[in-house]
């Protein structure tokens, strides 16, 4: 009787199966029959080995985008997690407000990426952007399409006004689940405001935060939409961040090069991720303070 | 140690309260006395944990004032007023290890480290945690994490009392008697004051020296364990103590007897000339009906409707007219199979008019 | 229909939690599972229900083997420690919830509800969430829905634990009159030996995921087969004593002397454990067999009805049961006594070779 539940619930599942394995397996499988092929042209391959792999390994434009796409994940996190974290400790605890707060703070996680790009656009501009002429009028001659410094403020500021408000909910809803007990006791035990968050609500928090900073590392290593409607990858290759440059290498028609490094991309993105995760996980349970 | 005095207490967790029903706690007047061991009990939502709380700081009542020593504390947080509490689940800081988590609130008054360490020292050796000092304190049981919460208390001079909020609740049955037997002996080594909230009996008839009935908000009774069982004031009080509790029977009385339905009963003439007006109820503990099977003076009739075998001794549950009483017969004494005698023995026969005490 | 458990075990990850569990339960009997918690009853409990598989052995209901039927086929109903109910039904539809999803007619879902609601005086809550009840109405709830599926099989996980003392002994009343009305094997786990004594019928007592002993529940308070079952079905816990036996008398290593009367009296010599309860130490001597213990009181522990005296005697620690509320202060100094024909005699195996004779009159089980 068993076994035909089992079977049975096989049979729910492979619609599902079949999906995935049409939009996600077979294109990853075709992405790796590429990565390993010279494609001189329909119906014109020639195997090469792990020569694209290679190429891509010492390719310096590469390393220079890989920089870059470090730096630019590293501010994201050392600016985002702080921040939500800080927005989510002054929020209300219940009542109509920590409704409306919730829901404002939701909206610019709703918005399509792209449209999230020509928002900052717009709003930079030094003509008649909000934020762009306000800056000028005080003098800074502020222009993110010919200077990089002020290119990579502006696409750091849109990534952070994007997706703070998901740490901001991540660890809000932690928060939300230290019992009062916990505050009570440290009340009696007499601890301050800055014990009370190191000893209770950052422990407390943990898991909150690991999902935070996996989910903002990932998205924010694999960011396309929004920088490349805003800068384009300028001024010249200042904001070209890792998938911007392997767009820019597959529509070049190098296929084998582009599905190689798709491959190495995708590789970096986990370990980094498999590291992060063993890092929060020792923090948490390990013996070192 | 500390005199904790409530003066016309009153809360209401509504901003505007109505009626006498708004309120949680309704008008407490009363008096710890420095150094006693004190349980306040009550079923669930009698205001216990309310009070509790008033005491400690965490809460500031709507009416009154709560003075420690005479000194006005109404207004003070629970960090000013000398007082530790353990709560009903281990709180602890996970991320230290038991070593200091017990130092936390010493560390926090900016104690020196030499003190520190002979004072967590001393309350470890007290509390069985020496051998786990340096573990971390989330790996530990929940008898010992309890331990340590009662140890963050403990290490302070300065506390005058120590406030309890059912603090076994998540411990195991059988680790309960040690622990209970540990806050036994840490009162008289310390002489606190110890306050201490649960709606479990037990808990409350051992640890405290006496106990405060609640119900709905208000305090019923004050007594000693014994005071409590043998003259309770409050029909309540006759009911939640005991195992099972007092049973109370409707009845009217005539001169010097009470009138149930079932029969008629001597009541001790003292007691009947003071009975005046009201709705009238006998109340006896189990423990003090006989069963018999011969009728005599004092004995109502009845049937034995179920037997439960309790180890030490039987409860006898009996029908009698339409009341049922239970009755409680040691081991080894013979248990009528169908119609019985149940005698009331006047001196432990209780009257109450009007839910209060006669006497 | 009856139940049949046949050599269960069941090792999750390693850890045993049950070993060679071979039970029979039979309609219409009330069966209570005693031991402390890991003991391994809400995995019997799960394994009954057919909630999980047991690594080895089989579950036979009426002979049938159903061992990998899942639980939907099954007729088995159970209530769980947390109160767990439907929080977006009312009270009416959790407890009509299994009638529904067995397609019975509205009438006759109608019919049901009403009477089992009436059972456990729910009648003026039916249309309320189970978030606007009390504790206790929410586990009579959950008992509702359990009952009126008039399933064969009735599992209660430690059902009262998280109610109120007070609650706990009437809802407790309440139960007992229940069973008794049902047709079904009920099974009920508790923790608390005084609770399954009152609670009568069988038992079956399990400790560290095995079976120590099952019976009728008196019997088994009366003649517990070894040192083991002794302790878990015992509250406060029985004292254990080691003695030397010899041809006149017996030695307790605490230093007092029991003459060998009553049962005791064809004991071979060697050495033995001892077990009194703590009820069958007295402050008042009874007969004159009666051994005396001066002793002074360590703690007394107060119940509502009964007293519990710690007193400590060349350096052991025993304790006394007495009817009603007594004070002693620590430190004051009493007289115990104690009968040798109360004694139970464990062998080094530690198995009973002795029990005190039951009482004739000893009064057994609820009807």
């Amino acid at each position: 009787m068993e076994k035909w539940e089992n079977n049975r619930a096989w049979f729910l599942i492979l619609p599902v199966f079949v999906i995935v394995a049409f939009s996600a397996i077979i294109p990853l499988m075709t992405v790796v029959n590429y990565s390993v092929q010279d494609i001189l042209g329909p119906g014109q391959r020639i195997f090469v080995g792990t020569e694209w792999f290679r190429e891509m390994l010492t390719n310096s434009r590469l390393h220079d985008a890989l920089i870059k796409q470090l730096i630019f994940s590293g501010l994201v996190l050392l600016i985002e997690i702080p921040l939500g974290i800080a927005i989510a400790l002054t929020m209300p605890h219940k009542g109509w407000t920590a409704s409306v707060c919730l829901v404002l703070l939701a909206l610019p996680l709703l918005i399509p990426w792209n449209v999230i790009g020509t928002i900052w656009i717009i709003f930079t501009r030094p003509d008649i952007g909000l934020f762009g002429a306000t800056i000028n009028t005080l003098g800074l001659a502020f222009d993110h399409t010919a200077n990089p410094l002020h290119a990579w403020i502006t696409v750091l500021l849109m990534e952070v006004w994007h997706w703070t408000p998901l740490v901001v909910l991540l660890a809000y809803a932690g928060l939300r689940s230290i019992p009062d007990a916990y505050y009570q006791a440290a009340k009696i035990d007499g601890a301050s405001r800055w014990a009370v968050f190191r000893y209770i609500q950052l422990p407390k928090m943990r898991w909150v935060l690991t999902i935070a900073v996996l989910l903002r590392f990932m998205d924010s290593f694999l960011i396309y939409a929004e920088p490349f409607v805003l800068t384009g990858g300028g001024p010249g290759n200042a904001t070209t961040f890792l998938s911007i440059y392997l767009v820019k290498l597959s529509t070049a028609m190098d296929l084998g090069p582009a599905a190689a490094f798709s491959i190495i991309y995708f590789l970096i993105v986990l370990l980094f991720c498999w590291i992060f995760y063993q890092a929060l996980q020792a923090v948490g349970t390990g013996d070192k303070s | 140690m500390a005199k904790i005095e409530l003066e016309n207490i009153a809360h209401s967790y509504q901003p505007k309260p109505a009626s006498d029903d708004d309120f949680a706690l309704k008008k407490v007047h009363t008096v710890w006395e420095d150094g006693g061991a004190y349980a306040l009990l009550g079923s669930s939502g009698c205001g216990k944990t309310t009070m509790l709380n008033v005491i400690s700081g965490l809460l500031t009542p709507s009416q009154g004032r709560v003075l420690f020593d005479g000194k006005d504390v109404t207004k003070l947080p629970p960090e000013k007023r000398n007082i530790a509490q353990v709560f009903q689940f281990p709180v602890l800081y996970d991320t230290m290890t038991v070593f200091d988590n017990l130092a936390f609130p010493l560390r926090n008054r900016k104690v020196e480290e030499g003190e520190v360490k002979s004072r967590v020292h001393e309350i470890a050796e007290i509390l069985d945690l020496s051998p786990y000092l340096n573990k971390r304190a989330s790996g530990l049981a929940a008898d010992a994490k309890q331990k340590i919460s009662l140890g963050r208390g403990l290490v302070r001079k300065d506390v005058a009392a120590i406030l309890f909020d059912e603090p076994l609740t998540v411990i195991d049955p059988h680790l309960k008697w040690q622990l209970r037997r540990k806050l036994k002996e840490i009162h008289t080594q310390f002489g606190l004051t110890l306050i201490y909230v649960t709606h479990d009996q037990t808990e409350a008839m051992t640890f405290a020296d006496k106990i405060v009935i609640m119900y709905d908000g208000a305090l019923l009774q004050i007594g000693s364990p014994d005071e409590l069982f043998e003259d309770p004031a409050h029909t309540f009080v006759g009911y939640f103590i005991g195992s099972p509790g007092m049973n109370l029977l409707p009845c009217t009385v005539e001169g010097n007897r009470a009138v149930l339905d079932c029969g008629s009963i001597p009541l001790d003439p003292a007691v009947a000339a003071k009975a005046g007006q009201g709705e009238f109820k006998i109340g006896i503990r189990p423990l003090y009906l006989e069963l018999g099977e011969q009728p005599c003076d004092g004995a109502v009739a009845g049937r034995v409707v179920s037997v439960e075998f309790e180890g030490s001794s039987s409860i006898v549950t009996v029908e009698s007219g339409c009341s049922k009483f239970k009755v409680r017969t040691p081991e080894g004494r013979p248990v009528p199979a169908d119609s019985c005698w149940v005698y009331f023995p006047p001196e432990r026969t209780k009257l109450f008019r009007d839910q209060r005490l006669v006497k | 229909m009856g139940l049949q458990l046949d050599f269960i075990d069941r090792i999750v990850e390693g850890e045993t939690h049950l070993k060679d569990v071979s039970l029979n339960f039979e309609t219409g009997q009330r069966y209570v599972l005693l031991g402390r918690t890991q003991a391994g009853k809400t995995s019997l409990l799960r394994i009954m229900a057919g909630l999980d598989r047991p690594s080895k052995g089989r579950v036979l209901a009426d002979g049938k083997d159903v061992t990998g039927m899942s639980v939907r086929r099954r007729s088995v109903a159970m209530v769980y420690q947390q109160f767990i109910n439907y929080p977006s039904q009312t009270v009416f539809d959790n407890i009509a919830s299994p009638l529904r999803i067995a397609g019975t007619p509205k009438a006759e879902i109608k019919r049901r509800v009403m009477e089992t609601a009436r059972m456990l005086h729910l009648e003026p809550l039916l249309s309320r969430l189970p978030a606007e009840l009390s504790g206790g109405q929410q586990q009579r709830t959950a008992i509702a829905r359990a009952l009126v599926k008039e399933a064969q099989l009735l599992l209660l996980d430690e059902p009262l634990v998280n109610l109120d003392y007070k609650l706990r002994e009437e809802l407790r009343d309440e139960l007992q009159l229940i069973f008794g009305q049902r047709e079904s094997v009920v099974v009920y786990t508790t923790t608390e030996p005084t609770e399954a004594l009152m609670l009568g019928g069988n038992i079956i007592i399990m400790h560290e995921g095995r079976v120590l002993q099952t019976g009728p529940t008196a019997e088994v308070y009366h003649r517990p087969a070894t040192t083991q079952v002794a302790e878990v079905f015992s509250d406060p816990p029985i004292n254990f004593i080691t003695a030397e036996v010899d041809d006149a008398k017996a030695h307790l290593r605490i230093g007092i002397d029991l003459p060998l009367t009553g049962h005791l009296c064809d004991l071979p010599p060697g050495v033995y454990k001892f077990g009194i309860r703590s009820h069958h130490f007295n402050l008042v001597r009874k007969t004159v067999d009666d051994v005396e213990i001066r002793t002074t009181v360590e703690l007394a522990e107060i119940n509502g009805s009964e007293t519990f005296v710690h007193f400590r005697y060349r350096n052991r620690s025993l304790v006394l049961q007495e009817q009603g509320v007594r004070i002693f202060k620590a430190g004051q100094e009493v007289s115990v006594f104690v009968r040798p024909c109360d004694v139970y005699v464990f062998g080094e195996d530690d198995r009973l070779v002795k029990a005190p004779q039951c009482p004739a009159t000893c009064a057994t089980g609820a009807n």
